[in-house]
């Protein structure tokens, strides 16, 4: 297999955005039909890598080689017709066509008026599941499909475009076991047929089950590729990170703190049932559970964004009837959303008025106005106190990096002074140093006597600083562990089970 | 491959699945609505239901219904457009000028008519693909901006004196009842058809028709699967101007002049039209059969609440609120199955 020339090489790959120096020198290859572990810490080049091979960035500097010829001009549309297919990871897909459709997709791109080949679509369609071995309803809509069968549907389409190279980027964060295992069984099939499959992935456990390979970026740069065989989870983690990150357990006795936030049999429609939990004061409270189990839902609901059909919600022993969320954050929740960029930070607007959005009702005088000197104060304060790297406080926060955003959205909700914060996937898009700096902020806060409600899809995250881990499954909580009683794997086993 | 279930069953499951499929279609719907509220009209007003008298709405709803095919495009693609009536006075106008000030032959005048409606479309693209102005603002200012020109430069003054050609009534078939009156279906009618058919095609049986349906349902997979966005813009909008100019002509040739301000305020009426019959506001759903089916509710409405006596004014919040309430449904129904499909999606808890 070595003397074989590889399907893809890159050599000394470099891509500049600006200031950014998003690769470095990067040389890399991916041999044919097989599968390839793709991974790092996000942020360290790996969408970069394959947007330049995808021909989407074009590389500043380097070569790119396919099947041995180098492709000096790569384009998405050349790169399409050299055989290499990206599935993103929000599969890219037309939820308001058939499957038919979606997967033949490439055969309406031709000249305006060509008629519709419906009984070509049709035929390569059927012919392309069927070689997946995984029968769909052809004629179903995409929007009517589980997510599941939706990756099948992003699959089978790279298939029909005649893919040699499939790039798959996380596609196991909403999946089951027995559906990744499904997965799996189908990437072991393109190998069959001489296609290679690079994974990119954090939840490395499963996928390491089928690669051949692992490379491991970290800053632009690629650390190293080896056979699965030689490195181990926890190497892994270390060629990522560059740093030895041993989370003890934080875990701490709080049953005999005061419930601060009780919830009691909280159900919306479709979204999550029957929901009991009580988080204590000074407590960590960590909710774990797949894409989609219900936990952001629930959050959005203790936040008093969406209402509740059924249940209660007491704070410190007394009703809370929560219309909207400024109910919310007057009664004393604050809730950091999973998606800072759209939902938690106005980008082009400077640090200083992010950082007192909550709080401007506090900040009003007499007159009702907001003296500019107050305002500056309180932002000043708490870039101090979250530790913010800032240009200064005027600076837009579009400027910041993702850790450092997120520590602006934590500062603008604790300005709030809450007795309850929930933060939702707090670390997502947050490198290595910064993710310990917001676990400490965490636990500070929780000494403080703040209660906190964590929402992760990393087991690990939620040990590292949760006194209980509750399980969220199918919009119900199924279970409850106590990290260093449960064992992290353990806790995985269940959650993907 | 599903496992082969024995004959009857399959038979009836295959039913199944498609009266299910057909269930959700908002076409079927309407169709009933249609039958429900044509016989409860028919049975309150005696005419109504007479055959001159649907032939009469059809040819009344023509410039309508065409103008509907256009936006209708526009709609699956995802964007909305409310200057195409300025557009048809615009094009009608300069097609009515053209034929009586210097007297320029039928083709020629219908060949500028039609060259300005798709012109006016191809700015609206312009605006919103390449400066990125949101759809409804960028037509909306487009909408100001032509019909006042038009105004300005024609002071408001209609046409009268247009060429015969244009004017003539043309009858494709005529037949006299039993009952003596007369059915004529007349160009209108028949120009209509085949837009509807020419639409139709377009959308359903050419690869930009498809494409245009998957701009409309996912922007941005559609650009990375490698659709010219750009140029589907173009058409759709283009294609509306087109339909809005041959609406506007079709207008003249029915009334027999050129009234600049003659066609304003139909714009609502349109795209309630088209979004009755299913097209989503969203983009990338809908159909020219429940389009067509929209126009006539609508026209139904209209007429029937004419013949009973009731005040125009009427039919306007009948207008207004169709497309609030067929808007809300569209906006909760796929809000509701986002909400189930987390439930729904997620393995049965243990």
């Amino acid at each position: 297999m070595s003397g074989e020339t590889p399907f893809l090489r890159i050599k000394g790959v470099s891509k500049r955005f600006g200031g950014v120096q998003a690769l470095i020198d990067v040389d890399w290859e991916v041999r044919r039909g097989e599968v390839h572990c793709l991974v790092g810490e996000n942020g360290c080049g790996k969408s970069t890598l394959i947007k330049t091979v995808a021909g989407v960035h074009p590389p500043t500097a380097g070569t790119i080689e396919i099947d041995g010829r180098p492709v000096p001009s790569l384009d998405p549309a050349k790169a399409k017709a050299l055989g290499i297919q990206v599935i993103f990871q929000d599969l890219s897909l037309f939820p308001n066509l058939t499957v038919v459709e979606n997967v033949a997709v490439e055969s309406t791109l031709g000249p305006a008026l060509r008629p519709v080949q419906k009984a070509g679509m049709r035929r390569i369609a059927g012919e392309v599941l069927a070689r997946l071995d995984f029968p769909l309803d052809l004629d179903a809509l995409v929007a009517d499909l589980p997510v599941a069968e939706r990756q099948i549907t992003a699959i089978a389409r790279g298939l029909a475009a005649k893919a040699r190279l499939i790039f798959m980027d996380e596609p196991t964060a909403s999946l089951t076991r027995a559906e990744v295992d499904r997965l799996l069984a189908i990437v072991a099939r393109l190998r069959g047929d001489g296609i290679a499959v690079v994974f990119v992935s954090h939840r490395l456990d499963e996928v390491v089950k089928v690669a051949e390979r692992l490379t491991v970026m970290r800053d632009g740069r690629k650390v190293g590729t080896w056979p699965v065989a030689e490195v181990d989870q926890r190497r892994i983690g270390h060629l990522m990170t560059g740093v030895d990150v041993e989370h003890g357990v934080v875990a701490r006795d709080m049953r005999a703190a005061p419930p601060l936030l009780a919830v009691e049999g909280l159900s919306r429609r479709g979204e999550f049932a029957d929901v009991s939990l009580t988080l204590r004061k000074g407590e960590v409270l960590g909710i774990v559970g797949l894409l989609g189990a219900g936990r952001t839902e629930l959050a959005l609901t203790l936040f008093g964004m969406n209402r509740a059909e059924g249940g209660r919600i007491l704070l410190e022993g007394r009703d809370l009837a929560l219309r909207s969320n400024r109910d919310a954050v007057r009664a004393g929740i604050a809730y950091v959303s999973e998606d800072r960029l759209s939902l938690g930070l106005v980008l082009p607007q400077s640090i200083g008025d992010n950082l007192v959005l909550a709080v401007m009702r506090r900040l009003k005088n007499r007159l009702g106005l907001m003296p500019q000197a107050r305002r500056r104060a309180l932002a000043a304060e708490w870039v101090e106190r979250l530790k913010v790297t800032i240009p200064g406080l005027d600076a837009p926060v579009r400027t910041l990096s993702g850790g450092n955003q997120q520590r602006v959205v934590l500062a603008k909700w604790l300005a709030t002074r809450p007795r309850v914060l929930i933060l939702d996937s707090p670390t997502v898009g947050v490198d290595i140093k910064n993710k310990q700096g917001i676990y400490e902020v965490v636990a500070d806060l929780a000494r403080g006597g703040v209660g906190v409600i964590l929402i992760s899809d990393e087991v690990a995250e939620t040990f590292a600083t949760c006194d209980r881990v509750l399980h969220m499954r199918a919009g119900r909580i199924v279970g409850e562990a106590v990290p260093g009683v449960v064992s992290e794997h353990e806790m995985e086993e269940r959650i993907y089970a | 491959m599903p496992e082969p279930a024995s004959g009857p069953d399959r038979a009836v499951g295959a039913a199944l699945a498609r009266w299910r499929r057909l269930r959700r279609r908002p076409e079927t719907w309407l169709f009933l609505v249609i039958l429900a509220v044509g016989t409860l009209f028919g049975l309150m007003a005696p005419g109504f239901l007479t055959l001159p008298n649907v032939i009469d709405l059809l040819e009344t709803y023509s410039v309508q219904a065409i103008i509907a095919m256009g936006l209708f495009v526009v709609l699956v693609s995802g964007g909305i457009d409310i200057s195409f009536a300025a557009t048809a006075s615009v094009a009608q106008y300069c097609a009515a000028l053209l034929a009586s000030r210097l007297g320029l032959p039928a083709p020629l005048v219908i060949l500028a008519g039609l060259a300005v409606g798709v012109g006016l479309g191809c700015v609206n693209a312009a605006l919103i693909h390449h400066l990125r102005i949101t759809s409804i603002i960028a037509t909306i200012a487009m909408m100001s901006v032509s019909f006042s020109l038009l105004m300005y430069f024609s002071g408001g003054r209609s046409i009268y004196d247009l060429p015969d050609w244009w004017t003539s009534r043309v009858v494709f078939y005529r037949a006299e009842l039993a009952s003596g009156d007369i059915v004529r279906v007349t160009l209108p009618v028949v120009l209509m058809g085949a837009m509807a058919l020419l639409t139709w095609a377009l959308m359903t049986r050419t690869s930009i028709g498809r494409q245009i349906y998957a701009m409309g349902g996912n922007p941005e997979a559609a650009r990375r699967v490698g659709i010219d966005v750009g140029r589907l813009t173009y058409v759709a909008y283009g294609y509306l101007g087109f339909a809005a100019a041959l609406g506007g002509l079709v207008q003249a040739h029915r009334v027999g002049e050129s009234v600049p301000n003659a066609m304003v305020n139909t714009e609502l009426a349109v795209l309630s039209a088209a979004v009755l019959g299913g097209a989503s506001l969203a983009g990338g759903v809908g159909t020219v059969p429940g389009v067509l089916l929209g126009i006539v509710l609508l026209a139904i409405l209209q007429n029937g609440l004419n013949l009973l006596g009731v005040s125009p004014y009427f039919f306007q919040i009948v207008i207004g609120v169709t497309i609030l309430v067929s808007t809300s449904i569209t906006v909760l129904s796929s809000r509701r199955g986002r909400r189930l499909r987390t439930l729904g999606e997620a393995p049965s808890h243990g």
